[in-house]
């Protein structure tokens, strides 16, 4: 039943007036030529999974072999890149593009991205702690932690003791978000509420794991089927070419045994 | 134009408001859709217009306040909801502030507002 999920860029929020009356704040989320890199095999890999690749990436600016990974997907450089699991009748095809109408209006998702980075934080910022008095004798000390433990029996501060320290640009899950609107032709999914990470950040978007998925999903992923073939054309030719440099080096080394 | 911009122009072009050009001083008469049950009818809400806030796009909104039952009342609306049903200017005030919040301080006489007799409309914009 595992579906694969989607690398997506984060755009901005804004809000959507509904025909009710109700306004939605929403984040905007961009599929930018969301394509099929790989797929993981149980015979080869131990696992079943489709490896997705997002945005574009200078051809120069990807190692050689990342430019031999792109080159037998037949897909242009991805910048960004991630392995969703998925059950094996779910596997797509290589090459494949995903649209936003794999996700359907109402459903539920969980998004994980990279969180703002806050720097080095006070514990009131990092763990919502109080912090002391603004009068009555407190001095230089409003915002501290206060105590950290007992007295001379245990003698020391317990493992794990919330203080103050680095602070975000962790990788932050929010689960059961809803999909409020999807655009197929711009490669937007509407989500409500706010989702982890910076404007152009990448985050990926998965069916929840702890709601039901809804009916009429795509199985096993909603593709753009326009123009495969016209656009895969040149690209082969390039590969090809790559593909033979790859193949050189082995048998250069062979040569010197 | 970035995408969400875009996306915001889009949609303010699609809810098509008829939005008239007012600001802070002014007084206004927002026709708001209220449902009671299955039904549903207009509500006029008449007072001076005293903040504008994020501009025309589709955050914007505007406070209302007018004095009912010797009771101050504020209202917030978005500029764009849904559930306005028509906005109409009923006077042009003339006042030297953008936001008019020194009005919750003051009763009777020095909370009115002159008229501005001399009001022209921007061009482009109509009455």
């Amino acid at each position: 039943m595992m579906r694969s999920g989607v690398i997506a860029k984060k755009v901005g929020m804004t809000r959507l007036f509904m025909e009710d009356g109700k306004q939605i704040p929403v984040t905007v989320l961009q599929l930018d030529g969301l394509q099929v890199v790989a797929n993981r095999t149980t015979d080869k890999d131990g696992y079943t999974a489709v490896q997705l690749g997002a945005g574009s990436a200078k051809a120069k600016r990807t190692s050689r072999a990342m430019r031999g990974h792109f080159a037998a997907a037949k897909v242009e450089p991805k910048r960004k890149i991630a392995e969703f699991r998925v059950s094996p009748e779910n596997l797509i095809e290589v090459g494949a593009e995903i649209s936003a109408e794999h996700f359907v209006t109402g459903q539920k998702v969980d998004v994980s991205g990279t969180s703002i980075g806050k720097g080095f934080a006070g514990a009131m910022k990092r763990h919502n702690f109080g912090g002391l008095r603004a009068s009555h004798g407190v001095s230089i000390s409003h915002r501290s932690h206060g105590s950290t433990g007992q007295c001379q029996d245990p003698g020391k501060v317990f493992k794990g003791k919330k203080m103050a320290g680095h602070m975000g640009a962790a990788r932050v899950t929010t689960q059961n978000l809803e999909v409020v609107k999807t655009d197929a032709d711009r490669g937007l999914v509407f989500i409500k509420g706010a989702v982890p990470g910076s404007k152009g950040g990448w985050v990926t978007v998965k069916d929840a794991v702890k709601k039901k998925l809804p009916d009429g999903v795509p199985f096993p992923a909603a593709l753009k089927a326009d123009a495969a073939p016209q656009t895969e054309e040149p690209q082969v030719e390039e590969n090809q070419v790559e593909e033979a440099q790859v193949e050189e080096a082995p048998a250069a080394e062979g040569g010197d045994e | 134009m970035d995408l969400i911009a875009e996306l915001e122009a889009e949609q303010v072009a699609s809810l098509g408001k008829d939005i008239p050009d007012f600001k802070a001083g002014d007084t206004i008469r927002v026709g708001y859709k209220v449902t009671e049950g299955s039904r549903s009818r207009v509500q006029n809400y008449e007072g001076v217009c005293i903040a504008r806030k994020n501009g025309d796009g589709i955050a914007g909104s505007f406070t209302v306040r007018k004095i009912s039952f010797g009771e101050g009342v504020e209202r917030v609306f978005p500029l764009h909801s849904t559930n306005i049903d028509s906005i109409t200017v009923v006077r042009r005030g003339r006042v030297r502030r953008a936001k008019l919040y020194y009005l919750r301080t003051r009763r009777g006489k020095s909370a009115r507002i002159a008229e501005d007799t001399r009001y022209k409309p921007k061009a482009g914009a109509e009455a």
